[in-house]
């Protein structure tokens, strides 16, 4: 286990260094620090004077690496119109938009799970068909499509939920949280289920074709054999197998919900990372974007690694040969 | 007449798109306390699915369309599932052919022991365990209490059917079906583990119903065979019978087909064109299109299967006395 997580922690630093590299040259083609820095007002003389010192004419790799430095000791910029610095700015935004991000992967892990599982033992039913067609009809809208829908329905034509924003929250040792409050907890609804509206088809798809799959083995048999209950066959002996496949997708689809969230918390106004990243679009605050790039990026792998890590928990060959 | 196992007119249909085929055709045999049955015959002759058809557990779309399976007095085919659950694995268990997929991989040894007896019987984790131990021992699993918390892919193909054929003694069952048990092993651990099957249904008193296209472990381990073609029994009897003096045309080109090791490098006997599929199977005797004594009646009339004046086995073939005289002149050649 141990060599096994060794490698993969360095495969995470690998990748991560590629993110920064990516941020680095957008902000090196795109973005200007000095104006971030100074404004409208100074002469040519006066910024050429501060690019030199800034270190803005030193060859790419000696700023790249300093980037990374900079970016290793948390360090990722100016943000031009907060006048803080990015990873500040980011960091009071990220509390939002993961509150958002885990009511979203609990609402498709909830559902799915079942949902897989009952569509598989019953391919043909009438429920099943339901549950199949309904899920291509969730992958065939666009997120702000159904957030709009779900906007339109729930809050101005029933009044029942709020439309917009993310209701009063609680501050919790610096985070923002509106999962303890009642009007917090309402106002997540319709973001989160819009939001898992695109994954929660996609994982249902994939339960059910996995554990069809398992269905059909010899092992199956095998225990249907030894007169097992269906319950244990169904849940343990086929789903246990099932959750193999399910694990390795799904790690990398939840770190893709990260990426949805930009356009349900612009349709929401949630005021989350997501909402701050097409802000900074519009104002061209390019620290700002590149920061978010990276920070996603870090997020995307730390999420990834977990999900390799436990994978090697369920299944017994990865384990085995950790511990060699 | 009390037998522990008594198969009538069988008849297994597949519900296809483009209609019913029929798979098992009236197939009948009986097997009594400790007797051990050998089914034969090429790979699409319908031994694997009579032999599931027994515990009920054929693979959708097949079902089983007529015929009764009567186990220890009481019909198989008419049992509720939670009935059936009962049976299987209880008192009828099965032995598949590839130790390499019939073991869970994410379950420990012990678990898919100790849950196939939680299943049948109200005991405890440890009891369950302890008893696993004894029937690990009995198929020579060496260390078994370090074994039980192992993963299959911990085990050799050859341990792994050990441990499939422990569990399939674990709750002391009267009736085995090894579906070919040893096939997909090597040679060497063939022999192992049908000596290992032979000698625990023995030392047990359980039946066996043996299922394979090898026709020298039939000869060696069952006290009776039946030749199965295209969804039929062709011939049955004894053993010794139908080893020294086959009745069948087909059962002749079995044997004549195994390398005796007699006369090295010479070509070895086979019969003449394939197994005919479902879809189209001959009408008449569906043998007689590979038949080499064939006449015009295979062509039309289905052969029954009924004893033969002189012999002790029975066999379904118009040309019988042309089939004797042949085997006659086999045996004086």
């Amino acid at each position: 286990m141990f060599a096994f997580a060794v490698r993969r922690i360095t495969q995470a630093i690998i990748v991560m260094l590629v993110i920064g590299l990516l941020g680095f040259s957008i902000k090196q083609k795109i973005g200007d620090p000095v104006r971030d820095i100074v404004g409208v007002s100074v002469s040519v003389a006066e910024r050429d004077a501060l690019r030199e010192e800034l270190g803005l004419n030193d060859p790419f790799l000696a700023q790249y690496v300093r980037f990374i430095k900079n970016a290793v000791h948390g360090d990722l910029g100016m943000s031009f119109f907060f006048k803080r610095p990015t990873l500040e700015v980011i960091l009071s935004k990220a509390p939002a938009t993961l509150e958002l991000v885990f009511a979203s992967s609990l609402i498709i892990i909830l559902l799915s799970i079942p949902l897989g599982i009952y569509t598989a033992i019953n391919p043909r039913n009438l429920p099943s068909r339901i549950i199949m067609g309904g899920s291509i009809v969730g992958v065939s809208i666009p997120v702000f499509l159904t957030a709009i829908i779900l906007i339109y329905i729930f809050a101005v034509e029933l009044h029942w939920l709020p439309s917009y924003g993310r209701g009063e929250t609680v501050n919790v040792w610096g985070w923002e949280s509106g999962f303890l409050t009642l009007d917090g907890l309402k106002h997540l609804i319709l973001p989160s289920i819009a939001l898992s509206s695109i994954m929660l088809p996609l994982f249902i798809r994939l339960i059910r074709s996995e554990m069809m799959e398992t269905l059909e083995t010899e092992y199956v048999k095998f225990a249907w054999a030894k007169g097992l209950s269906r319950r244990r066959i169904w849940f343990l002996h086929a789903f246990k197998n099932t959750l193999l496949p399910v694990i390795t997708v799904g790690g990398v689809q939840l770190g893709i919900l990260i990426a949805y969230t930009i356009l349900t918390e612009t349709v929401f106004q949630w005021q989350g990372m997501g909402f701050m990243f097409l802000e900074a679009v519009e104002r061209s605050d390019t620290s700002l974007l590149v920061a978010y790039i990276i920070v996603v990026g870090a997020l995307f792998v730390v999420v990834n690694t977990i999900v390799d890590l436990i994978y090697g928990l369920v299944n017994p060959t990865i384990r085995i040969t950790g511990r060699k | 007449m009390d037998h522990l196992l008594e198969v009538k007119d069988l008849e297994v249909k597949f519900a296809l798109r483009m209609g019913d085929l029929t798979a098992i055709n009236g197939v009948s045999f009986t097997l009594d306390r400790s007797e051990r049955l050998g089914l034969v015959g090429e790979s699409g002759a319908g031994k694997s699915v009579t032999g599931f058809s027994i515990i009920n557990l054929i693979s959708k779309p097949g079902y089983i369309s007529g015929g009764s399976v009567i186990f220890e007095g009481r019909d198989l085919t008419r049992l509720t599932n939670e009935g059936m659950r009962h049976i299987r694995g209880n008192l009828i268990s099965m032995i598949f052919q590839d130790p390499m997929m019939t073991l869970n991989p994410v379950l420990t040894i012990g678990t898919q022991m100790v849950e196939t007896l939680q299943a049948h019987m109200d005991i405890s984790r440890k009891e369950a365990e302890d008893i696993s131990l004894e029937k690990l021992r009995k198929v020579h699993i060496p260390s078994p209490e370090k074994r039980l918390q192992q993963y299959p892919h911990e085990f050799s193909g050859g341990m792994r059917q050990r441990i499939v054929v422990a569990i399939a003694l674990l709750t002391d069952p009267a009736l085995v079906i090894a579906d070919e048990p040893t096939t997909a092993l090597d040679v060497t651990i063939q022999a192992e583990i049908m000596e290992l099957l032979l000698e625990l249904c023995e030392s047990e008193g359980t039946g066996l119903i043996l299922i394979t296209h090898d026709l020298a472990v039939v000869s060696q381990v069952t006290q009776k065979i039946a030749v199965m073609y295209a969804g039929k029994i062709v011939e049955a009897g004894q053993t010794e019978d139908i080893i020294d003096n086959p009745r069948h045309p087909y059962t002749q080109g079995l044997i004549k087909a195994i390398p005796d090791g007699r006369n090295p490098g010479a070509r070895l006997n086979q019969i003449p064109g394939t197994m005919p599929s479902l879809i189209d199977i001959p009408p008449g005797c569906s043998f007689h299109p590979r038949c080499m004594i064939r006449g015009d009646i295979c062509r039309h009339e289905s052969p029954a299967l009924k004893n033969i004046h002189g012999y002790r086995s029975m066999a379904a073939c118009h040309m019988l006395d042309t089939a004797e005289k042949q085997a006659g002149a086999n045996v004086t050649k």
